[in-house]
């Protein structure tokens, strides 16, 4: 075995101070092995060092919060014995390497997360953000993240629904890819990480090891430069196939009582697996390496424990039940080996050829993992800007066309169709929709999720941004009739060691527990992906969140398309004009500048608990939240969900008329109402102090903002579905 | 009427079928691909999925599979089987049906709403369609695209093989309106017998209103 230095150990991933600590904590130099499980647990994705404290600070618990994190997915409460245990995670720095795979492999391992639970997968949702269109990877990413995705969610069986894409140059060198999972499951039949009993057997299931992926957890806690090409044999190969019998035996076994924990084999494979389990017990594990199904021959010790291959599964089982179980994966025809067992020693042993090869306590890989509180700095909210002489001169007609055919705002069917949104035959709302809504199956009941996250906001003002990206969240939720319960983040940022980058992290980490904690719905789930730099340029801060709600009946599932024409459309919320960083500015006119929208999280709350009353009470037809575009870009939308047509009246100048159509004013919504309805609805408004604006109503075919501009639906969605047919057309 | 669902490792939409079996009154069991016997059965039924992950060509390994022996000779009897996408794929491998499913003529994964008209409604699978009617059924394949050689061809048609095909919302069998290249916008065929029927469409997903339709339900009230 190569013999352990300082270089190699800077080799790894560590630092001077880190490697003097494994001595220390080792009290001898390490071997080569146990050097490498050391960089595997102690990099920046496995211990979230630069995070932790931070992460601690999030609310985590509600009246539904069965589980919050710490787990492979959290899990809350869905009522009559039912759960939904979800989570979202990032493979960011592989699908920039090799998209297909590295897309693939995401999806697969949230996949795991959640059926390691106990859950059956029901739902996939993304969010992939990509550089600028014009960038000359930025089409061969799309393309490869997109069948990646696809790829492995179709053949698994499991429906994609709901995610966003969008592109920025921010991106151009280091994409995201940040996956999400819902399952469900049965609230007396989760499984737990935490094993017990020692003398009880460690037993290896799925997929054989190979060399793939080798330090790929710390090859995700790099940054990027000229060479990243060469990092290409660090990204595993995903098996949608064998992912799926594994899901199918692993629910098998579930019904019996043979399994006392459970964990999946993602970052770090078998090192932290089995690191995890034992930790979270107290306990120790011995490992007989020889026994681990290999498939290539000659595989070291070192490789064996640092390999990402996919589709792996560990447990312990209750002595006795061995049978039961491989029985089981035999029949689906997957590796079943008792590999060790548990042990009182509280150590990592692992044998190799009758010889020992790695002897490390275990706490000093987990609880003793370095922890730091790094610099950073605050962001104050930055000035407003005026920009009426901007827009003075501007035409809304065309302003409204350029967002609608804008890449970042364009239909994104293109996306979506690539992905099988039905399987499973309980997709209620399919892609395009404020929210996905997947029928609990059986059931009466259904279950809301969403992604989002504004990056251009967050950059302007990370601590708003991030509070922005829970209420869309949370708006997205509330606007499909769905009560907000709880969500899960992936924490997307540059390298830590810098302070504005710590800093963004820290705002934003703030602005979620505000959000968070004034809106009762917590992080239950989640991960951290730090150093998106690439060549020392860091990505956007990017805190993408996942929101789940429950819809208590499907019957009153709520759309946004118009249902009919001589509807009144209104707006809820105040609108005070808020223009810059919106889509019309930023993306429009190019102008960067100047803080996001403020977030007031009391308005926040009182307007969407009133819309979710509206919803209940049967008082409106249709409702979409107010996000890019402003209010112009809302009804434009709900008119080509329908093909119904609208006439909106603005009065005042055309700066007036431009700050009321396009500002990205927050805590909005567009409703429709029918005119019978109105005065009721006006009522409660009225009562509960709801700021309500009158803006016109529907009627056939012609989108309208009066003396300003006429235009037919039909081109209307000519317009929006052009820009990804054009751009993928050779 | 009495129904067998096969499943293959990888399949993934077999509960879905099932679930519409029932609910338009055809009692259905599960059967294991490794099983060597098949159950009394009035109709089997290939499911949509990725049998073996489809991992040298689609339906390849299934229609090798111990049970595809049995449906053979379920057929050969002249009673009913019906293969929905990656079960069509599975018939045209077993050549239970003529031709080949090939890629998608855009080279992508198309999962989306189309609409299809019913050539020949005087099928066991059809029966309760009207001739020439459209119905709107999604399709969910990366390898739908139907091609057979022009003998082949002529003979489905001279032989009124061809039941299903994608047409524009009007009816009418534009290249537009075929979304994955196949000839004469096929969209499902049955043999020559009229016993065995395969389509790439997935009539258990819209059989269900708040799924967004029911068009799908006439196949398997059809098969009652």
């Amino acid at each position: 075995m190569q013999e352990v230095n300082h270089e190699l150990a800077i080799k790894h991933g560590l630092t001077t101070e880190e490697y003097n600590k494994i001595i220390k904590l080792m009290g001898r130099n390490p071997n080569l092995v146990e050097l490498g499980i050391f960089s595997a647990m102690w990099n920046e994705h496995c211990s979230y060092k630069s995070s932790r404290i931070w992460l601690q600070t999030l609310p985590t618990k509600n009246k539904y919060v069965i589980q919050g994190p710490g787990e492979n997915a959290g899990v809350v409460d869905f009522g009559d014995g039912d759960v939904v245990i979800f989570k979202i995670e990032s493979h960011n720095h592989p699908s920039y390497i090799e998209p297909y795979q590295g897309a693939a492999t995401g999806v697969g391992g949230i996949l795991r997360d959640v059926f390691t639970m106990g859950a059956r997968p029901v739902a996939n949702l993304n969010s992939i953000r990509f550089g600028s269109p014009n960038h000359e990877k930025t089409k061969y990413l799309l393309n490869g993240v997109v069948s990646g995705i696809g790829g492995y969610g179709n053949c698994i069986g499991v429906p994609t629904v709901g995610g966003e894409t969008e592109f920025d140059e921010c991106y151009n060198g280091n994409i995201l890819v940040n996956a999400m999972n819902i399952g469900v499951a049965k609230k007396n039949k989760v499984f737990y990480s935490i094993a017990s009993g020692v003398g009880n057997p460690v037993v290896y299931v799925g997929s054989k090891t190979g060399r793939d992926g080798i330090h790929g957890a710390t090859m995700a806690s790099a940054e990027f430069d000229e060479d990243s090409e060469s990092k290409k044999p660090t990204v595993q190969v995903g098996d949608p196939f064998t992912e799926k019998l594994l899901l199918e035996a692993c629910l098998e076994l579930m019904q019996k009582k043979s399994i006392v924990s459970i964990q999946d084999m993602g970052a770090a494979g078998l090192t932290s697996s089995s690191i995890e389990m034992a930790s979270k017990g107290d306990l120790g594990i011995k490992i007989n390496l020889n026994l681990i199904p290999c498939r290539e021959n000659n595989m070291t010790p070192y490789e064996i424990m640092l390999s990402e291959s996919q589709e792996r599964m560990l447990m312990v089982l209750k002595k006795g039940k061995e049978k039961e179980a491989r029985k089981i994966f035999e029949k689906w025809g997957l590796d079943f080996a008792i590999i060790g067992q548990l042990t009182n020693s509280k150590k990592l042993e692992l044998e190799f050829n009758k010889k020992n090869v790695c002897s490390i306590p275990i706490h000093s890989l987990g609880d003793n993992a370095p922890k730091y509180k790094r610099d950073f700095i605050t962001y104050n909210y930055p000035k407003i800007i005026n920009y009426d002489s901007d827009i003075e001169k501007l035409d809304i007609k065309n302003s409204l066309i350029k967002i609608l055919s804008h890449h970042n705002y364009s239909n994104k069917s293109w996306v979506w169709e690539q992905y099988d949104h039905m399987v499973m035959t309980d997709t209620i709302q399919k892609p395009g929709g404020d929210s996905a809504v997947i029928r609990y199956h059986g059931k009466n009941k259904g279950i809301a999720a969403t992604v989002d996250c504004v990056p251009r906001y967050c950059k302007a003002h990370p601590k708003s941004g991030a509070m922005q990206a829970v209420c869309e969240t949370w708006r997205n939720l509330i606007s499909v009739g769905a009560q907000p319960i709880a969500i899960t983040n992936c924490l997307n940022f540059g390298n830590p060691e810098k302070k504005e980058i710590m800093g963004q992290f820290v705002d934003s980490i703030n602005g979620m527990r505000e959000a968070c904690e004034t809106l009762n719905y917590p992080v239950i789930s989640g991960n951290v992906s730090l150093y998106n730099e690439t060549n020392g340029v860091a990505i956007y801060p990017t805190p993408t969140i996942g929101g789940v709600g429950l819809l208590k009946n499907i019957n009153n599932m709520m759309t946004l398309n118009f249902k009919n024409t001589e509807n009144i459309i209104a707006v809820v919320g105040e609108t005070s004009g808020h223009l810059s960083q919106s889509a019309l500015i930023y993306d429009v006119m190019g102008n960067k500048e100047g803080p996001p929208p403020q977030i007031n999280l009391k308005e926040e709350k009182k307007n969407g608990l009133f819309v979710s009353d509206l919803i209940k009470n049967k008082l409106v037809a249709a409702v979409h939240d107010v996000s890019h575009g402003g209010i112009i870009v809302t009804v434009a939308e709900m008119c080509m969900a329908s093909n119904i047509g609208a006439k909106i009246k603005v009065s005042g100048s055309n700066i007036d008329k431009i700050k009321y159509l396009f500002s990205e004013d927050q805590a909005r919504y567009l409703i429709e109402i029918s005119k019978k309805n109105l005065e009721k609805v006006k009522k409660i408004a009225n009562t509960k102090k709801i700021k309500i604006d009158i803006i016109g109503n529907t009627q056939s075919e012609i989108f309208e903002v009066e003396n300003d501009l006429k235009i037919s639906v039909k081109e209307l969605k000519t317009k929006n579905e052009s820009w990804f047919k054009n751009y993928n057309k050779d | 009427m009495k129904a067998s669902v096969i499943v293959f490792p990888g399949s993934n939409c077999d509960r879905d079928v099932k679930i519409s079996l029932e609910k338009f009154g055809i009692k259905t069991s599960m059967v294991w691909h490794a099983d060597t016997k098949l159950p009394k059965s009035d109709l089997v039924v290939l499911p949509g999925g990725f049998s073996y992950g489809d991992y040298l060509r689609c339906g390849s390994i299934a229609s090798k599979s111990k049970i595809m022996k049995e449906v053979m000779i379920h057929s050969k009897k002249g009673a009913l089987v019906m293969g929905i996408c990656n079960g069509f794929q599975v018939l045209v491998e077993s050549q239970l049906l003529p031709g080949v499913l090939i890629r998608n003529i855009n080279l992508k994964f198309i999962c989306k709403n189309v609409t299809v008209k019913v050539t020949n409604n005087k099928t066991n699978f059809t029966s309760k369609t009207k001739r020439n009617s459209v119905i709107e059924i999604p399709i969910a394949h990366n390898e739908g695209n139907y091609f057979a050689s022009k003998d082949i061809i002529n003979e489905l048609e001279d032989n009124n093989q061809i039941v299903l095909q994608y047409c524009d919302a009007s009816g009418n069998i534009t290249e537009q309106s075929n979304p994955n290249g196949s000839i004469k916008n096929i969209a499902g065929i049955v043999n020559k017998r009229g016993n065995v029927f395969g389509l790439m469409p997935h009539p258990e997903r819209a059989s269900d209103e708040l799924l967004g339709g029911m068009d799908g339900s006439l196949i398997f009230k059809s098969l009652k």
